[in-house]
Protein backbone atom coordinates (compact mmCIF):
# COMPACT_ATOMS: atom_id res chain seq x y z
CA UNK A 1 0.00 0.00 0.00
CA UNK A 2 0.94 3.33 -1.06
CA UNK A 3 0.47 6.31 1.47
CA UNK A 4 -0.27 9.63 0.14
CA UNK A 5 0.10 12.73 1.87
CA UNK A 6 -1.05 15.39 -0.84
CA UNK A 7 -0.77 19.12 0.09
CA UNK A 8 -3.83 20.19 -1.95
CA UNK A 9 -6.93 18.87 -3.42
CA UNK A 10 -5.83 19.44 -6.90
CA UNK A 11 -2.80 17.13 -6.00
CA UNK A 12 -5.56 14.50 -4.24
CA UNK A 13 -7.61 14.14 -7.14
CA UNK A 14 -4.39 13.82 -9.69
CA UNK A 15 -3.15 10.97 -7.62
CA UNK A 16 -6.57 9.16 -7.23
CA UNK A 17 -7.43 9.69 -10.76
CA UNK A 18 -4.45 8.09 -11.87
CA UNK A 19 -3.90 5.41 -9.71
CA UNK A 20 -4.70 2.02 -11.00
CA UNK A 21 -5.27 -0.13 -7.91
CA UNK A 22 -7.74 -0.15 -5.53
CA UNK A 23 -7.99 3.89 -3.62
CA UNK A 24 -9.69 4.88 -1.04
CA UNK A 25 -9.34 8.43 0.92
CA UNK A 26 -8.18 8.96 4.53
CA UNK A 27 -10.04 11.26 6.93
CA UNK A 28 -10.65 10.27 10.54
CA UNK A 29 -9.68 6.71 9.03
CA UNK A 30 -13.06 5.08 11.71
CA UNK A 31 -14.37 3.24 8.39
CA UNK A 32 -10.98 2.79 6.22
CA UNK A 33 -9.46 1.05 8.94
CA UNK A 34 -11.73 -1.34 10.35
CA UNK A 35 -12.42 -2.47 6.57
CA UNK A 36 -8.55 -2.50 6.13
CA UNK A 37 -8.20 -4.76 9.20
CA UNK A 38 -11.30 -7.35 8.35
CA UNK A 39 -9.60 -7.53 4.79
CA UNK A 40 -12.51 -6.21 3.39
CA UNK A 41 -10.68 -3.55 1.77
CA UNK A 42 -7.05 -3.65 0.84
CA UNK A 43 -5.54 -0.15 -0.72
CA UNK A 44 -3.19 -0.02 -3.17
CA UNK A 45 -2.97 3.58 -2.64
CA UNK A 46 -4.39 5.61 0.39
CA UNK A 47 -4.14 9.35 0.07
CA UNK A 48 -4.36 11.17 3.55
CA UNK A 49 -6.25 14.53 3.52
CA UNK A 50 -5.54 15.97 6.76
CA UNK A 51 -2.25 17.68 5.53
CA UNK A 52 -4.21 19.84 3.31
CA UNK A 53 -4.20 23.31 4.62
CA UNK A 54 -7.58 24.70 6.40
CA UNK A 55 -8.80 20.58 6.49
CA UNK A 56 -9.36 21.47 10.28
CA UNK A 57 -11.54 24.63 9.80
CA UNK A 58 -15.15 25.35 9.86
CA UNK A 59 -15.62 29.18 8.24
CA UNK A 60 -18.56 31.30 7.74
CA UNK A 61 -19.26 31.28 3.80
CA UNK A 62 -19.98 35.29 2.12
CA UNK A 63 -23.08 34.07 2.12
CA UNK A 64 -23.79 33.65 6.01
CA UNK A 65 -23.32 29.36 5.87
CA UNK A 66 -20.99 27.16 7.24
CA UNK A 67 -18.08 25.81 4.89
CA UNK A 68 -16.79 22.14 7.00
CA UNK A 69 -13.53 21.16 6.53
CA UNK A 70 -12.90 17.49 5.19
CA UNK A 71 -10.89 16.55 8.44
CA UNK A 72 -12.84 18.07 11.09
CA UNK A 73 -13.82 15.52 14.00
CA UNK A 74 -17.30 15.12 15.20
CA UNK A 75 -15.94 16.67 18.43
CA UNK A 76 -14.70 19.63 17.15
CA UNK A 77 -18.00 20.49 15.36
CA UNK A 78 -19.76 19.50 18.32
CA UNK A 79 -17.42 22.64 20.26
CA UNK A 80 -18.28 24.96 17.92
CA UNK A 81 -21.01 26.75 19.88
CA UNK A 82 -22.09 29.59 17.06
CA UNK A 83 -22.41 26.49 14.33
CA UNK A 84 -23.94 24.36 16.97
CA UNK A 85 -26.52 27.13 17.60
CA UNK A 86 -27.53 27.24 13.69
CA UNK A 87 -27.60 24.02 13.07
CA UNK A 88 -27.77 22.00 16.47
CA UNK A 89 -29.79 19.22 14.29
CA UNK A 90 -27.20 18.41 11.97
CA UNK A 91 -24.38 18.59 14.87
CA UNK A 92 -26.30 16.51 17.05
CA UNK A 93 -26.47 13.91 13.97
CA UNK A 94 -22.94 13.24 13.91
CA UNK A 95 -22.37 13.69 17.54
CA UNK A 96 -24.49 10.51 17.67
CA UNK A 97 -21.21 8.65 15.59
CA UNK A 98 -19.24 6.43 18.12
CA UNK A 99 -17.80 7.18 21.74
CA UNK A 100 -15.40 9.90 22.74
CA UNK A 101 -12.64 7.91 20.74
CA UNK A 102 -14.46 7.83 17.60
CA UNK A 103 -15.58 11.32 17.81
CA UNK A 104 -11.84 12.17 18.24
CA UNK A 105 -11.63 11.28 14.52
CA UNK A 106 -14.51 10.36 12.41
CA UNK A 107 -15.80 13.67 9.80
CA UNK A 108 -19.19 14.29 8.20
CA UNK A 109 -17.40 13.67 5.04
CA UNK A 110 -16.18 10.23 6.06
CA UNK A 111 -19.97 9.36 7.66
CA UNK A 112 -21.21 10.66 4.09
CA UNK A 113 -18.82 8.64 1.74
CA UNK A 114 -18.38 5.49 3.23
CA UNK A 115 -22.45 5.08 1.92
CA UNK A 116 -23.83 3.47 5.15
CA UNK A 117 -27.71 3.79 4.72
CA UNK A 118 -27.41 3.95 8.64
CA UNK A 119 -24.92 7.10 8.72
CA UNK A 120 -26.04 9.31 11.30
CA UNK A 121 -24.89 12.44 10.35
CA UNK A 122 -26.66 12.17 6.64
CA UNK A 123 -29.98 12.89 7.16
CA UNK A 124 -29.23 16.16 8.84
CA UNK A 125 -27.42 17.49 5.71
CA UNK A 126 -29.54 16.37 3.38
CA UNK A 127 -32.73 18.15 5.48
CA UNK A 128 -31.05 21.40 6.15
CA UNK A 129 -30.01 21.40 2.26
CA UNK A 130 -26.20 21.31 2.18
CA UNK A 131 -23.87 20.98 -0.62
CA UNK A 132 -20.35 19.59 -1.07
CA UNK A 133 -17.60 21.00 -3.05
CA UNK A 134 -16.00 18.75 -5.14
CA UNK A 135 -12.46 18.37 -6.62
CA UNK A 136 -11.91 16.20 -9.72
CA UNK A 137 -9.57 15.70 -12.81
CA UNK A 138 -11.54 18.80 -14.54
CA UNK A 139 -11.65 20.77 -11.68
CA UNK A 140 -14.15 21.96 -8.89
CA UNK A 141 -18.17 21.51 -9.41
CA UNK A 142 -20.73 21.59 -6.45
CA UNK A 143 -23.35 18.88 -5.56
CA UNK A 144 -26.11 18.60 -3.24
CA UNK A 145 -25.60 15.87 -0.28
CA UNK A 146 -28.54 14.33 -1.18
CA UNK A 147 -27.17 13.43 -4.72
CA UNK A 148 -24.17 11.75 -3.40
CA UNK A 149 -25.26 8.33 -1.85
CA UNK A 150 -25.74 6.06 -4.24
CA UNK A 151 -27.05 2.75 -2.34
CA UNK A 152 -24.88 0.72 0.29
CA UNK A 153 -21.12 1.71 0.49
CA UNK A 154 -21.67 3.40 -2.79
CA UNK A 155 -21.31 7.14 -3.87
CA UNK A 156 -22.09 8.61 -7.02
CA UNK A 157 -18.45 10.20 -7.07
CA UNK A 158 -16.17 9.69 -10.19
CA UNK A 159 -13.22 8.31 -10.05
CA UNK A 160 -10.45 10.88 -9.52
CA UNK A 161 -13.45 13.26 -7.62
CA UNK A 162 -12.55 14.39 -3.83
CA UNK A 163 -14.84 16.04 -1.78
CA UNK A 164 -12.71 19.16 -0.28
CA UNK A 165 -15.43 21.04 1.71
CA UNK A 166 -18.98 20.45 3.63
CA UNK A 167 -21.03 23.67 2.65
CA UNK A 168 -24.28 24.51 4.83
CA UNK A 169 -26.68 27.08 3.65
CA UNK A 170 -27.45 30.06 6.01
CA UNK A 171 -29.61 29.60 8.56
CA UNK A 172 -31.81 32.38 7.96
CA UNK A 173 -34.61 33.78 10.44
CA UNK A 174 -37.18 31.58 12.13
CA UNK A 175 -35.24 28.05 11.34
CA UNK A 176 -35.03 24.90 13.15
CA UNK A 177 -33.65 21.37 12.85
CA UNK A 178 -33.31 18.04 14.62
CA UNK A 179 -31.89 14.78 13.87
CA UNK A 180 -33.76 11.33 16.26
CA UNK A 181 -32.43 8.12 16.30
CA UNK A 182 -33.98 4.25 17.60
CA UNK A 183 -31.08 2.13 18.61
CA UNK A 184 -31.47 -0.50 20.65
CA UNK A 185 -29.03 0.48 23.35
CA UNK A 186 -28.32 4.19 24.37
CA UNK A 187 -24.79 4.49 23.08
CA UNK A 188 -22.42 2.44 20.49
CA UNK A 189 -25.04 0.91 17.63
CA UNK A 190 -25.95 1.39 14.25
CA UNK A 191 -29.42 3.31 14.06
CA UNK A 192 -32.16 1.16 12.99
CA UNK A 193 -34.28 4.26 12.17
CA UNK A 194 -33.24 7.77 11.84
CA UNK A 195 -34.84 11.19 10.87
CA UNK A 196 -34.03 14.54 10.57
CA UNK A 197 -36.11 17.43 10.03
CA UNK A 198 -35.29 21.04 9.03
CA UNK A 199 -38.15 23.62 8.80
CA UNK A 200 -38.75 27.67 8.79
CA UNK A 201 -41.94 29.03 10.70
CA UNK A 202 -43.96 32.16 9.63
CA UNK A 203 -45.74 33.09 12.89
CA UNK A 204 -46.75 29.91 13.77
CA UNK A 205 -47.14 28.14 10.41
CA UNK A 206 -44.55 26.31 8.59
CA UNK A 207 -43.17 27.60 5.78
CA UNK A 208 -40.94 25.59 4.60
CA UNK A 209 -39.58 21.99 5.51
CA UNK A 210 -37.15 19.32 4.91
CA UNK A 211 -37.44 15.49 6.10
CA UNK A 212 -34.79 13.18 5.83
CA UNK A 213 -35.17 9.51 6.78
CA UNK A 214 -32.35 7.10 7.45
CA UNK A 215 -31.54 3.44 7.96
CA UNK A 216 -35.45 2.67 6.45
CA UNK A 217 -34.42 1.90 2.20
CA UNK A 218 -30.65 1.66 0.45
CA UNK A 219 -30.32 4.88 0.28
CA UNK A 220 -30.86 8.52 2.80
CA UNK A 221 -33.49 10.55 1.18
CA UNK A 222 -35.72 13.10 1.77
CA UNK A 223 -38.97 12.31 1.82
CA UNK A 224 -41.15 15.02 0.04
CA UNK A 225 -44.78 13.82 1.18
CA UNK A 226 -43.39 14.30 5.00
CA UNK A 227 -42.37 17.91 3.84
CA UNK A 228 -45.98 18.40 2.62
CA UNK A 229 -47.75 17.04 5.26
CA UNK A 230 -46.50 19.62 7.28
CA UNK A 231 -46.18 22.61 5.65
CA UNK A 232 -48.76 25.20 6.12
CA UNK A 233 -49.59 24.11 9.34
CA UNK A 234 -49.06 24.49 12.71
CA UNK A 235 -47.89 21.46 13.55
CA UNK A 236 -51.02 20.28 15.12
CA UNK A 237 -52.23 16.71 16.12
CA UNK A 238 -53.72 16.22 12.62
CA UNK A 239 -50.09 17.70 10.31
CA UNK A 240 -48.52 15.49 12.90
CA UNK A 241 -50.66 12.54 12.25
CA UNK A 242 -50.36 13.16 8.45
CA UNK A 243 -46.23 13.35 8.87
CA UNK A 244 -46.25 10.15 10.73
CA UNK A 245 -48.67 8.50 7.89
CA UNK A 246 -45.61 9.94 5.09
CA UNK A 247 -42.86 8.82 6.96
CA UNK A 248 -44.18 5.55 7.14
CA UNK A 249 -45.51 5.27 3.79
CA UNK A 250 -41.60 5.98 2.96
CA UNK A 251 -40.31 3.30 4.53
CA UNK A 252 -38.86 -0.15 2.61
CA UNK A 253 -36.62 -1.02 4.89
CA UNK A 254 -34.38 -4.20 5.47
CA UNK A 255 -35.52 -7.02 8.07
CA UNK A 256 -32.97 -7.97 10.47
CA UNK A 257 -32.45 -9.00 13.93
CA UNK A 258 -32.06 -5.20 14.80
CA UNK A 259 -35.27 -4.65 13.54
CA UNK A 260 -38.46 -6.23 11.58
CA UNK A 261 -40.01 -4.36 8.56
CA UNK A 262 -42.70 -3.64 10.66
CA UNK A 263 -41.15 -2.00 13.24
CA UNK A 264 -38.51 -0.03 11.40
CA UNK A 265 -41.71 1.28 9.77
CA UNK A 266 -43.56 2.23 12.72
CA UNK A 267 -40.95 3.74 14.16
CA UNK A 268 -39.92 6.13 11.26
CA UNK A 269 -43.08 8.10 11.66
CA UNK A 270 -43.02 8.10 15.53
CA UNK A 271 -38.85 9.66 14.84
CA UNK A 272 -40.46 12.12 12.65
CA UNK A 273 -43.42 13.64 14.72
CA UNK A 274 -40.60 14.08 17.72
CA UNK A 275 -38.34 15.31 15.29
CA UNK A 276 -40.56 17.59 14.05
CA UNK A 277 -41.79 19.00 17.49
CA UNK A 278 -38.21 19.38 18.63
CA UNK A 279 -37.02 21.53 15.32
CA UNK A 280 -40.64 23.76 15.58
CA UNK A 281 -39.56 24.64 19.53
CA UNK A 282 -36.16 25.31 17.88
CA UNK A 283 -37.70 27.57 15.35
CA UNK A 284 -39.28 29.01 18.20
CA UNK A 285 -36.04 29.70 20.18
CA UNK A 286 -35.80 27.08 22.19
CA UNK A 287 -32.23 26.20 22.77
CA UNK A 288 -32.18 22.56 23.88
CA UNK B 1 7.24 -3.03 1.02
CA UNK B 2 9.06 0.13 1.67
CA UNK B 3 8.76 1.74 5.14
CA UNK B 4 8.37 4.97 6.59
CA UNK B 5 10.66 6.99 8.48
CA UNK B 6 8.32 8.46 11.27
CA UNK B 7 9.32 11.01 13.76
CA UNK B 8 6.76 11.68 17.13
CA UNK B 9 6.30 12.34 20.76
CA UNK B 10 5.32 10.24 22.79
CA UNK B 11 5.00 10.96 26.42
CA UNK B 12 7.00 14.05 25.89
CA UNK B 13 10.08 12.27 24.20
CA UNK B 14 11.13 12.35 20.97
CA UNK B 15 11.01 8.99 19.10
CA UNK B 16 11.17 7.60 15.54
CA UNK B 17 10.41 4.75 14.13
CA UNK B 18 10.52 2.67 10.71
CA UNK B 19 6.81 1.75 9.66
CA UNK B 20 4.84 -0.03 7.01
CA UNK B 21 2.25 2.50 6.18
CA UNK B 22 -0.63 -0.15 7.28
CA UNK B 23 0.48 -0.58 10.48
CA UNK B 24 -1.58 1.02 13.22
CA UNK B 25 -0.08 3.25 15.85
CA UNK B 26 -0.80 0.78 18.16
CA UNK B 27 1.16 -1.80 16.37
CA UNK B 28 3.79 0.94 16.11
CA UNK B 29 4.10 1.67 20.12
CA UNK B 30 3.73 -2.04 21.15
CA UNK B 31 5.44 -3.39 18.62
CA UNK B 32 8.42 -0.64 17.71
CA UNK B 33 8.18 1.68 20.50
CA UNK B 34 8.04 -1.30 23.61
CA UNK B 35 5.57 0.76 24.92
CA UNK B 36 2.59 -2.59 25.74
CA UNK B 37 0.69 -0.96 27.85
CA UNK B 38 -2.03 0.01 25.19
CA UNK B 39 -3.90 -3.10 24.59
CA UNK B 40 -5.67 -4.57 21.68
CA UNK B 41 -9.10 -5.74 22.88
CA UNK B 42 -10.35 -5.62 19.35
CA UNK B 43 -8.53 -3.77 16.45
CA UNK B 44 -11.86 -1.94 15.53
CA UNK B 45 -12.83 0.50 17.62
CA UNK B 46 -15.13 -0.88 19.48
CA UNK B 47 -13.22 -1.47 22.76
CA UNK B 48 -11.17 1.71 23.89
CA UNK B 49 -8.44 -0.69 24.97
CA UNK B 50 -5.84 0.65 22.89
CA UNK B 51 -7.32 4.64 23.77
CA UNK B 52 -4.12 7.30 23.68
CA UNK B 53 -4.56 11.00 23.01
CA UNK B 54 -3.10 12.56 19.75
CA UNK B 55 -2.19 15.85 20.26
CA UNK B 56 -4.83 15.93 23.27
CA UNK B 57 -7.75 14.07 21.42
CA UNK B 58 -8.80 10.63 22.81
CA UNK B 59 -8.56 8.43 20.28
CA UNK B 60 -8.04 4.30 19.68
CA UNK B 61 -4.84 3.77 18.44
CA UNK B 62 -5.84 0.95 16.52
CA UNK B 63 -7.80 3.38 14.40
CA UNK B 64 -4.99 5.27 13.59
CA UNK B 65 -1.99 4.52 11.34
CA UNK B 66 1.67 4.17 12.47
CA UNK B 67 2.96 6.99 9.46
CA UNK B 68 0.02 9.50 10.92
CA UNK B 69 1.53 10.30 14.01
CA UNK B 70 4.52 12.17 12.25
CA UNK B 71 4.97 15.30 13.91
CA UNK B 72 1.98 14.45 16.35
CA UNK B 73 2.31 14.01 19.93
CA UNK B 74 1.16 10.96 21.55
CA UNK B 75 0.22 10.73 25.29
CA UNK B 76 0.02 6.75 26.82
CA UNK B 77 -0.48 5.20 30.12
CA UNK B 78 3.05 4.67 30.60
CA UNK B 79 2.80 8.28 30.89
CA UNK B 80 0.43 8.71 33.47
CA UNK B 81 2.18 8.21 36.39
CA UNK B 82 4.94 10.78 37.22
CA UNK B 83 8.21 10.87 39.41
CA UNK B 84 5.98 11.78 42.78
CA UNK B 85 3.84 8.58 41.74
CA UNK B 86 0.59 7.05 40.55
CA UNK B 87 -1.71 9.44 39.37
CA UNK B 88 -4.85 10.02 41.77
CA UNK B 89 -6.88 8.06 38.90
CA UNK B 90 -4.20 4.99 38.96
CA UNK B 91 -4.22 5.11 42.97
CA UNK B 92 -8.18 5.49 42.90
CA UNK B 93 -8.51 2.54 40.56
CA UNK B 94 -7.06 0.36 42.88
CA UNK B 95 -8.36 1.85 46.36
CA UNK B 96 -12.03 0.68 44.83
CA UNK B 97 -10.78 -2.01 43.23
CA UNK B 98 -11.57 -0.87 39.90
CA UNK B 99 -10.21 -3.73 37.96
CA UNK B 100 -9.70 -7.41 37.78
CA UNK B 101 -7.96 -8.87 34.82
CA UNK B 102 -6.24 -5.20 33.97
CA UNK B 103 -7.08 -5.84 30.58
CA UNK B 104 -9.18 -2.76 30.37
CA UNK B 105 -7.37 -0.65 32.38
CA UNK B 106 -4.98 1.53 30.67
CA UNK B 107 -7.52 2.42 28.22
CA UNK B 108 -10.04 3.37 31.01
CA UNK B 109 -7.24 5.59 32.81
CA UNK B 110 -6.19 7.15 29.71
CA UNK B 111 -10.26 7.93 28.54
CA UNK B 112 -11.13 9.19 32.33
CA UNK B 113 -7.99 11.21 32.40
CA UNK B 114 -9.06 12.69 29.14
CA UNK B 115 -13.03 13.12 30.48
CA UNK B 116 -11.96 15.18 33.94
CA UNK B 117 -10.13 17.43 30.99
CA UNK B 118 -13.02 18.08 29.70
CA UNK B 119 -15.60 17.89 32.73
CA UNK B 120 -13.11 17.85 36.08
CA UNK B 121 -16.89 18.18 38.01
CA UNK B 122 -18.52 15.16 36.14
CA UNK B 123 -22.08 13.56 37.54
CA UNK B 124 -22.55 9.84 37.21
CA UNK B 125 -23.92 10.07 33.77
CA UNK B 126 -21.43 11.72 32.58
CA UNK B 127 -18.83 9.43 33.41
CA UNK B 128 -20.82 6.18 32.08
CA UNK B 129 -21.63 8.22 28.77
CA UNK B 130 -18.15 9.31 28.77
CA UNK B 131 -16.63 6.07 29.35
CA UNK B 132 -18.68 4.00 26.91
CA UNK B 133 -16.24 3.78 24.03
CA UNK B 134 -14.34 1.75 26.69
CA UNK B 135 -15.29 -2.24 27.38
CA UNK B 136 -14.68 -4.25 30.52
CA UNK B 137 -15.33 -7.79 30.35
CA UNK B 138 -15.30 -8.28 34.47
CA UNK B 139 -15.85 -5.72 37.08
CA UNK B 140 -19.44 -4.51 35.56
CA UNK B 141 -18.14 -0.48 35.79
CA UNK B 142 -19.58 0.34 38.86
CA UNK B 143 -16.23 0.32 40.73
CA UNK B 144 -14.61 2.09 37.70
CA UNK B 145 -17.64 4.94 38.18
CA UNK B 146 -17.32 4.98 41.75
CA UNK B 147 -13.30 5.24 41.17
CA UNK B 148 -13.38 8.10 38.94
CA UNK B 149 -16.01 10.06 40.66
CA UNK B 150 -13.48 10.00 43.51
CA UNK B 151 -10.59 10.67 41.68
CA UNK B 152 -12.60 13.55 40.53
CA UNK B 153 -13.25 14.87 43.51
CA UNK B 154 -9.89 14.60 45.08
CA UNK B 155 -8.16 16.52 42.12
CA UNK B 156 -10.83 18.95 42.34
CA UNK B 157 -9.64 19.78 46.13
CA UNK B 158 -5.92 19.86 44.88
CA UNK B 159 -6.50 22.27 42.21
CA UNK B 160 -8.66 24.26 44.92
C1 LIG C 1 -16.76 1.92 17.14
C2 LIG C 1 -17.42 2.63 16.00
C3 LIG C 1 -18.68 3.18 16.16
C4 LIG C 1 -19.31 3.85 15.12
N1 LIG C 1 -20.55 4.36 15.34
C5 LIG C 1 -21.21 4.98 14.32
C6 LIG C 1 -22.52 5.52 14.53
O1 LIG C 1 -23.07 5.47 15.62
N2 LIG C 1 -23.14 6.11 13.46
C7 LIG C 1 -22.55 6.21 12.24
O2 LIG C 1 -23.15 6.78 11.34
N3 LIG C 1 -21.30 5.71 12.03
C8 LIG C 1 -20.63 5.10 13.02
N4 LIG C 1 -19.35 4.59 12.81
C9 LIG C 1 -18.76 4.68 11.48
C10 LIG C 1 -17.75 5.83 11.26
O3 LIG C 1 -17.20 6.26 12.47
C11 LIG C 1 -18.41 7.03 10.56
O4 LIG C 1 -18.95 6.62 9.32
C12 LIG C 1 -17.41 8.17 10.36
O5 LIG C 1 -18.11 9.38 10.22
C13 LIG C 1 -16.47 7.99 9.17
O6 LIG C 1 -15.65 9.14 9.05
P1 LIG C 1 -14.06 9.02 8.91
O7 LIG C 1 -13.55 10.41 8.78
O8 LIG C 1 -13.49 8.19 9.96
O9 LIG C 1 -13.97 8.28 7.50
P2 LIG C 1 -12.79 7.45 6.81
O10 LIG C 1 -12.74 6.09 7.39
O11 LIG C 1 -11.53 8.24 6.78
O12 LIG C 1 -13.38 7.38 5.32
C14 LIG C 1 -14.62 6.72 5.05
C15 LIG C 1 -14.86 6.65 3.53
O13 LIG C 1 -15.03 7.95 3.00
C16 LIG C 1 -14.11 8.19 1.93
N5 LIG C 1 -13.70 9.58 2.04
C17 LIG C 1 -13.22 10.19 3.17
N6 LIG C 1 -13.01 11.50 2.92
C18 LIG C 1 -13.37 11.71 1.62
C19 LIG C 1 -13.38 12.88 0.79
N7 LIG C 1 -12.98 14.06 1.25
N8 LIG C 1 -13.82 12.74 -0.50
C20 LIG C 1 -14.24 11.53 -0.96
N9 LIG C 1 -14.25 10.41 -0.21
C21 LIG C 1 -13.82 10.49 1.06
C22 LIG C 1 -12.98 7.19 2.14
O14 LIG C 1 -12.36 6.86 0.90
C23 LIG C 1 -13.72 6.02 2.76
O15 LIG C 1 -14.28 5.22 1.75
C24 LIG C 1 -18.68 3.95 13.86
C25 LIG C 1 -17.39 3.42 13.69
C26 LIG C 1 -16.75 2.77 14.74
C27 LIG C 1 -15.39 2.20 14.54
S1 LIG D 1 -8.31 -2.33 20.24
FE1 LIG D 1 -8.74 -0.33 19.64
S2 LIG D 1 -10.77 -0.09 20.26
FE2 LIG D 1 -10.44 -2.18 20.68
S1 LIG E 1 -10.82 -5.74 34.36
FE1 LIG E 1 -10.92 -7.33 32.92
S2 LIG E 1 -11.70 -6.33 31.19
FE2 LIG E 1 -11.84 -4.82 32.67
Amino acid sequence: MRYHTPSSFEDAARLAAQAQGLTRFLAGGTDVLVQMRAGMVQPDDLIDLKKIPGVGDITRTDEGGWRIGVAVPGAALSAHDALRAEWPGVVEGMDLVGSVQIQGRATLTGNLCNGSPAADSVPGLVAAGATVEITGPEGTRTAPVAEIPAGPGKTSLQAGEVISAILLPPRGAHGGDAYLRFIPRTEMDIAVVGCAVNLRLSGDTVAEAQVALGAVAPVIRLVPEAAEAIIGTTLDEAALQALDAAARAACSPIDDKRGTVAFRTEVAGVLARRAALIAYGRAKGDTA
Amino acid sequence: MSKIHVTTTVNGDPVEFLADPRETLLDCLRDHLGLTGSKEGCGTGDCGACSVTLDDRLVCSCLVLGVEAEGRRVDTIEGMADADGLHPLQRKFIEHAALQCGFCTPGLLVAAKALLVQNPDPTEEEVRYGLAGNLCRCTGYDKIVRAVMDAAAEMRQEAA
